[in-house]
């Protein structure tokens, strides 16, 4: 009986054990360039996350990369978090800008996400996104439906209210992580 | 030899009926969804035509070679894992050489996956002719894809940006000069102006069809 199965079966092992290895091998090939176009985005987008930053300057704080955004002579403007978490449909990447004292959150970026097209997706839009810049970062933000009022509250896309609290989520936690890990004193 | 003559259609019958006459597009109003989301733009209509193509060839070609141990209760699975493979492929490749495309096109290229094009072309084409034609046939439906998705976004992409290959080739269609209204048709670039596109795209397709029966 058993060998019954593995004889139905034995072209689906195989191709599966195939298509697997295929995979990896294009990963291996393929991955450090799809690393570096990610890693070219973060730069280019520090500008425009951190007021007065013309780039950024990777540094290495519990294990994680995070930027310093410096303007044209060198002096501190911010900070860039990269973060990551689950969205709706599959991980979501962004990137928090935040200011010198890592007290308000200066903007932010999608870099990779597959949400829900038409919905979820509209988290990558400049109009919501402008809706985090001018946050404090002191305390966590908080989701919600209709139009947000008071202060700490972000406006959930409409139809995509799991997509918004994911990406609320991954920005709250970021920067509570950053700010008990940062640099003590001066930026 | 001679049994494998007539194993259906030729090679040049399946590449010339993907093009036109068995358009997936607009003869089989197959892979509507790709249809109407990413044609926005001339851009993104040919990546995805392109992708698609890939995977329709590749997927074709194997499942063709493997074609006698398929198992009947069995082949959709092998059709799918086959299919998911090449796609991911195509989505890393996107990934690595054209990544602002991959970005703008988001899930629609891993949602390659359940395009019932290449399903169906598996199904029909590949699990029961030889390689030479699998590979006739994809060819032919793949770029019958393309070419569907291509006149929806000439369509869009004129009416609502002005351009044609806007952002690789910056040719404008409709002068810079020309009043705001003959071009920057918001209604395109949005969803609703897709369906539009196809709904009368369709119509006129089937319109020349008709008059081409008519005629004969």
């Amino acid at each position: 009986m058993k060998r019954n199965y593995i004889q139905q079966a034995w072209l689906v092992i195989v191709l599966a054990c195939l298509f697997g290895a295929a995979l990896a091998a294009v990963h291996a090939g393929l991955g450090p360039r799809i690393a570096q176009n990610r890693l070219n985005d973060t730069l280019s987008q520090i500008p425009t996350l951190v007021e007065g930053a013309a780039r950024g300057e990777p540094l290495e704080i519990g294990g994680r990369i995070v930027y310093r955004a410096v303007d044209g002579e060198g002096a501190a403007a911010g900070w860039v978090v990269p973060a990551g978490g689950q969205g709706f449909a599959d991980r979501i990447e962004l990137l928090i800008g935040l200011d010198r004292e890592a007290a308000q959150i200066t903007g932010l970026y999608i870099l990779q996400q597959n949400e829900t097209p038409g919905l979820g997706n509209r988290v990558t839009e400049p109009e919501w996104r402008a809706r985090f810049a001018g946050q404090s970062a002191l305390a966590p933000l908080t989701v919600v439906k209709g139009r947000a009022g008071g202060a700490g509250e972000v406006e959930a896309v409409t139809g995509a209210t799991v997509s918004s609290q994911s990406v609320v989520g991954i920005v709250n936690e970021a920067v509570a992580r950053f700010r008990r890990e940062r640099p003590e004193g001066a930026p | 030899m001679s049994e494998r003559k007539n194993d259906g259609p030729t090679p040049m019958e399946r590449f010339l009926g993907g093009l036109i006459p068995e358009n997936p597009v607009y003869r089989q109003i197959l892979g509507i969804c790709p249809s109407l989301a990413v044609t926005n733009t001339m851009e993104g209509a040919l990546t995805m035509g392109v992708a698609a193509l890939f995977v329709l060839l590749c997927s074709n070609i194997l499942i063709s070679l493997i074609r006698p141990l398929l198992k009947p209760h069995l082949r959709i699975l092998v059709f799918t894992l086959t299919i998911a493979t090449f796609v991911t492929i195509a989505d890393r490749v996107l990934a690595a050489y054209l990544y602002d495309m991959s970005k703008q096109l988001g899930p629609y290229i891993p949602l390659i996956i359940v395009n019932c094009v290449i399903i169906a072309r598996c199904e029909i084409c590949a699990s029961k002719q030889r390689v030479f034609t699998a590979a006739a046939d994809a060819l032919g439906q793949g770029l019958g894809f393309t070419l569907g998705l291509m006149t929806i976004a000439t369509v869009r992409e004129i009416l609502g940006f002005g351009t044609w290959f806007g952002k690789w080739l910056g040719w404008r269609v409709i002068p810079a000069t020309a009043p705001a209204h003959w071009s920057n048709w918001v209604i395109m670039i949005l969803p609703p102006g897709a369906f539009l596109t196809l709904g009368l795209l369709l119509g006129v397709f089937n319109a020349l069809t008709a008059k081409k029966e008519k005629a004969a």
